[in-house]
């Protein structure tokens, strides 16, 4: 018994004192998972980065459900860390409901814009823009004039990413097709790389011989079939040219890792409200490396380049997905 | 739509229906002898990652294979001891098979290769390439039959041509051997089998290792055939269609093949088509994704013919009280 009472003291003064040290800062991964190779890695590399560099220590969890959202949120919070970052835009009515409740811890939301409260950094990407850029990049690339695009979850972020790339496709071909599907309505379809693999396959078999796969673990089937099957693919958030040297045209950046770094280096004096994360402000951009140089001719670079600083001087306006709930250039 | 359009969704159908066709058999083995099995999903899981791990590591495919098979297997030792050596709830151990593999395949994978839950990708003799029949090339061209002998029928590899012909061979067991008929016994009247003197306990362990390599196999034809390795949670639910499948085909070999190529087609048709629009009546993508669980619950609830399930399933077998 009183062994046991020891054991308890202890175990409370090393929680209170763990709690109490130092406002170490938290990662939310979503569903995902912390290794998608895409948007969640991001956030990981751009996390390790900064432990990197500082030598400090982060919390981090996985979720594994929706039920876990709040709780985590609430965990982390109680926990004492500061900031805390989430990842994705489901974490938004969690946060809506959890930040107010602990208002000297500041929150970071990546791709939330819309929630009003004092203590939340709250990160948007024009993903369109980069996404643009992309499709740009796939219409030229494509031989037989058809362009394919595999959505991960059915959802308006999703769509804003092929809306993006369907317009820029159709800026420089505008009778090319775009072959848009979905991989599902559920979570499972960020997950499924089987359906990624059968989604590309009946692309091909459509004409497609560009696909772009904005659909996290999803996309690495897509990529495998493209490599297999001899087309092109695009890949999403990270830089994925590595995983098939020369199968891979680009990949649409999404530098999630650049927003998590510099939250995380602000600690607790991060400056809060609403950022976009732009084309101008290297939010985004596509990939250009030594894995994918022999694909990009100069021309391709020097278009693709051409419309990015329109884009940034506003000649060029590419329609946002948000705007109306549809897109001029493609429909899902 | 043109018929190329048609035979194009018919090889997607087969590639879908191959995986739940090897579960479903699984299952049907299992279920059969009376030991019910929501684990497929965990038994697929397990195999498809350790297939593609080995075959990572080594280089050959082959050997993935039997990796893959073996680690289904030991799942399925596993199942067996807690419901037919302990008696506990079937179900019970199935749900515990499909969270242990969850989890285990993304921790081992993690600890293993450091690439975040997944293996390496496979180039080469580490995948199953696909196997493409004599006179394929010739033939293409001859109308009709052409395309379906050189598209459908050849160029899938030998994992799918196995779980073809493990339908006519699943019926000749059950139905054309004792073993079979002993096997359907200890399903309905175990006491019965018991009283003949044969074991009860020596077919069910029988059963469930059977279902444990079929499950082997449809693992590894995910990760080294579909796929260039493994991928977290890569099995998607395809083993409680498999499930489904069988309760849509009532416990029977050939339906249990009809079934899972009409599951496997609604999902091809899902993934080619989207939205389908019939006459201005739009049918939303969902609807196909839901119809295998509608058409099963439809059958359960006995509107459709009626499905009962082999009568000791789910019941530990206790020789004397």
């Amino acid at each position: 018994m009183t062994l046991m009472k020891t054991l308890m003291g202890a175990a409370t003064a090393v929680a209170l004192t763990a709690g109490a040290a130092l406002a170490e800062p938290a990662l939310i991964f979503d569903l995902g998972g912390k290794f998608d190779k895409s948007f969640n890695e991001a956030a990981f590399n751009g996390a390790k980065r900064w432990a990197d560099e500082t030598g400090g220590s982060f919390r981090e969890i996985e979720l594994q459900s929706e039920a876990q959202r709040e709780q985590a949120l609430r965990r982390f919070a109680e926990a004492g860390a500061n900031p805390v970052i989430t990842m994705g835009f489901a974490m938004a009515d969690p946060l809506s409901a959890v930040a107010a409740d602990y208002p000297d811890t500041k929150f970071v939301a990546v791709d939330v814009t819309w929630l009003d409260a004092p203590n939340i950094r709250q990160i948007g990407f024009a993903e369109h823009e980069g996404s643009y850029l992309v499709g740009m990049l796939a219409a030229m690339a494509s031989k037989s004039g058809t362009v394919g695009f595999v959505g991960g979850m059915d959802i308006p972020l999703i769509r804003h990413f092929g809306c993006g790339y369907a317009q820029g496709a159709k800026a420089v071909n505008p009778d090319v097709k775009i072959v848009a599907n979905m991989t599902g309505t559920t979570p499972a379809a960020w997950n499924d790389p089987v359906k990624g693999s059968e989604l590309t396959k009946a692309q091909i078999s459509q004409g497609a011989d560009v696909v772009y796969a904005a659909a996290g673990g999803t996309g690495v089937g897509v990529l495998q079939t493209a490599a297999d099957e001899g087309i092109l693919s695009i890949g999403v958030d990270s830089n994925q040219n590595h995983l098939h040297p020369g199968k891979v045209l680009t990949s649409m950046l999404k530098r999630v890792d650049v927003a998590v770094y510099d939250a995380m280096k602000a600690g607790e004096n991060l400056e809060t409200g609403v950022f976009n994360m732009g084309l101008a402000e290297e939010g985004v951009g596509y990939a250009l490396d030594d894995n994918n140089a022999p694909l990009i001719s100069d021309e391709m670079r020097a278009a693709v380049d051409k419309a990015r600083q329109d884009i940034i001087d506003g000649n060029l306006k590419v329609v946002s997905y948000y705007e109306n709930d549809s897109c001029p250039a493609v429909n899902f | 739509m043109d018929f190329l359009t048609i035979i194009q969704v018919l090889d997607s159908t087969v590639r879908l229906a191959t995986p739940l066709l090897l579960a479903c058999l699984a299952g049907l083995f299992s279920e059969r002898a009376g030991i019910f099995d929501i684990g497929l999903e965990g038994k697929m899981l397990m195999s498809a990652f350790f297939s593609a791990a080995v075959a990572a590591v080594t280089g050959s495919v082959w050997l993935g294979l039997l990796a893959g098979i073996a680690a289904s297997l030991v799942l399925a030792g596993l199942h067996g001891l807690a419901s037919i050596t302990f008696r506990g709830n079937q179900l019970i151990s199935g749900v515990a098979i499909n969270f242990l593999a969850a989890g285990m395949t993304v921790l081992i994978a993690q600890d293993w290769f450091q690439q975040g839950g997944r293996t390496p990708s496979l180039i080469g003799g580490g995948r199953f390439g696909p196997i493409d029949w004599p006179l394929s090339e010739t033939l293409a061209g001859v109308p009709v039959v052409g395309p379906v002998y050189s598209e459908l029928l050849s160029g899938h590899s030998i994992l799918v041509y196995i779980a073809f012909l493990a339908v006519p061979a699943t019926w000749w067991v059950l139905f054309r051997t004792r073993f079979g008929l002993r096997l359907r016994a200890v399903g309905e009247n175990p006491a019965a089998v018991d009283t003949a003197g044969v074991s009860v306990v020596g077919l069910r362990y029988a059963a469930v290792m059977i279902c444990g390599v079929l499950c082997g196999i449809a693992g590894a034809y995910l990760a080294t055939a579909l796929q260039a390795g493994f991928v977290k949670d890569m099995t998607a639910g395809r083993g409680f269609i498999a499930l489904a499948a069988l309760i849509f085909a009532k416990w029977r070999p050939w339906h249990a093949m009809w079934a899972c190529l009409l599951f496997g087609l609604l999902q091809a048709i899902a993934l080619r088509f989207q939205n389908i629009d019939l006459g201005g009546v739009v049918i939303p993508v969902q609807v196909m994704d839901a119809l295998p669980y509608v058409l099963t619950v439809v059958i359960l609830a006995g509107f459709v013919g009626k499905a009962i399930p082999p009568r000791a399933g789910g019941e530990p077998y206790v020789k004397e009280r």
